[in-house]
């Protein structure tokens, strides 16, 4: 009996944990499904994008912004070890449009969106308000779900692509003022080194992001417990997923992408 | 119009409905009574889908809820919930107007703003409330709120819960009044649940007690003071003796 127990709690964690993952990529394809299905509500769509795209840009331009300043710092300190110095321009442009602009862009959109998202969704079930969408002939995945996961996949990747320039414009900063770089040459070498599929791998890394950040959200948000506990339970569970999935996709994706 | 047979529901060991029967009859208007945590509200919910029932049947004019499409079922009802349930998003105009601007009955934009005021003003609510928004409204205009929306589309059933809850005496006599007359203008179906007494006096044609999961009594309002069912005589006068544990 002894001996067992421990075998039996970590069959039950896993039973618990494939059941979890089970009813979350159900969500995720009900989701999905939604979309070759009409009605679509096409305000709550661009209430969505304005919320999750447009409002999320600037907390997501200042973490570029720094992020490559404190990029072209480090490269620079660390290439002077074995004198590299004149990397700074590539490497901070590659490394902010492949990894960082698309990792701290979803990371700062889940702790700004998955949270936001599932505190309004969740507090919506716990006042009957999904309830009441429902007795009005509304489908809360069609209206509440898919316009946000929609939104949030599309605006996702164009914020990516604000935080790159803006991460490769902070580096260029700091490399022209504190680190005496041409500023022509620092330009150019940005231009120079940067490939297509540096960009584009890194817009589809967002796109990604976006989805899960938005699908994490609604998923605690609808599933949220009773009262202002489970709304805060739904909320942290939700960011603390929507972190852990795109930190964990993006190792997957790198690998998809970048492996040999 | 409405039938409940043989209807049971549990959550985990909690086992709420242990057999509901109950029939409610065109235009008529039940009032379901009955403790905290007795599955009144999981009674209504099982009959809107909101809520899918182990076991037993429910039907609405004669068709199976599970039968027949979902929309044009959900068509036919309006819902006032307790707290209300108004879409902290929209104003007070779209929320009354929500079925009128989206779906099957989808009306032109103005068209459901006029029907949505006349709607308010039908439960005593001015014009100018219909572009506020619910946070800006008190308990009581809410309630209206969300009873505008109730019947905005002109259900053939009406299910209210809870209409009077956290209301002053004064504000639940006016709903109650709200609710009865629109039953009667409207000749809808109504199926209430409440604990006050006041409301079960006002609005009720006839009277559902729920108790332990199944329907204990039930009979016309008018037989509520000398039913002889001592569970019905101890909820009705409040008496913490009786057959009803007080502590549950």
């Amino acid at each position: 009996m002894t001996l067992t127990r421990p075998i039996a709690v970590l069959g039950g964690n896993v039973l618990h944990l494939l059941a979890a993952i089970g009813r979350v990529v159900i969500f995720a394809g009900q989701t999905v499904s939604h979309l070759f299905r009409p009605p679509y509500y096409h305000r709550e769509f661009l209430q969505a994008l304005v919320q999750i795209g447009w409002l999320s840009l600037p907390v997501v331009g200042l973490t570029a912004l720094f992020t490559g300043g404190a990029l072209a710092l480090q490269i620079y300190a660390g290439g002077a070890r074995f004198s590299a110095e004149a990397v700074v321009p590539s490497i901070v442009a590659i490394g902010m449009v492949r990894e960082l602009g698309p990792v701290l862009g979803g990371l700062m959109v889940a702790a700004r969106v998955a949270s936001s998202i599932a505190a309004e969704l969740g507090t919506m079930k716990v006042t009957e308000q999904i309830d009441a969408l429902v007795t009005l002939s509304t489908n809360p995945m069609k209206y509440l779900t898919l316009p946000r996961v929609l939104a949030a996949t599309l605006a996702v990747p164009v914020l990516v692509a604000v935080g790159d320039a803006i991460g490769i414009f902070g580096g260029y900063i700091v490399g022209v003022t504190r680190l005496d770089f041409n500023a022509a040459a620092y330009l150019k070498n940005t231009v120079d080194f940067l490939e297509f599929w540096d960009i584009a791998s890194g817009l589809f890394k967002g796109a990604a992001f976006g989805f899960l950040v938005a699908l994490m959200g609604c998923y605690y948000g609808m599933n949220s417990g009773r009262g202002a506990q489970g709304v805060g339970r739904a909320t942290k569970a939700a960011v603390v997923s929507a972190s852990v999935l795109i930190l964990a996709a993006n190792y997957l994706l790198t690998e998809v992408f970048f492996s040999a | 119009m409405i039938e409940l047979r043989d209807i049971h529901k549990s959550f985990g060991t909690n086992h709420v409905l242990r057999g509901v029967n109950l029939s409610v009859a065109k235009g008529e208007s039940l009032v379901i009574i009955g403790g905290s945590g007795t599955g009144k509200s999981i009674a209504l919910k099982c009959i809107l889908g909101l809520v899918k029932p182990d076991s037993g049947q429910i039907s609405v004019g004669g068709s199976d809820v599970n039968t027949g499409d979902r929309d044009t079922f959900l068509a036919r009802f309006g819902m006032l919930f307790q707290g209300g349930a108004l879409f902290d998003s929209l104003p007070v105009w779209q929320n009354v107007g929500f079925r009128l601007l989206r779906g099957a009955l989808k009306r032109p934009h103005d068209e459901a703003r006029a029907i949505a005021v006349e709607k308010l003003r039908r439960v005593g609510l001015k014009p100018d409330v219909a572009d506020k928004f619910p946070a800006e409204l008190s308990g009581g205009m809410q309630k209206r709120v969300g009873l505008a929306r109730a019947i905005c589309a002109d259900p053939d059933i009406i299910f209210f819960d809870e209409p009077t809850t956290g209301l002053d005496p004064i504000m639940a006599g006016v709903i109650n009044e709200l609710i009865r007359e629109i039953v009667v203008e409207m000749g809808a179906t109504a199926m209430t649940i409440t604990h006050d007494m006041t409301s079960v006096r006002a609005i009720a044609d006839k009277v559902a007690m729920l108790h332990n999961g199944i329907i204990q009594w039930t009979g016309p309002v008018t037989d509520l003071d000398n039913s002889g069912d001592p569970y019905l005589d101890q909820f009705i006068h409040g008496r913490a003796d009786g057959p009803i544990e007080a502590v549950r």
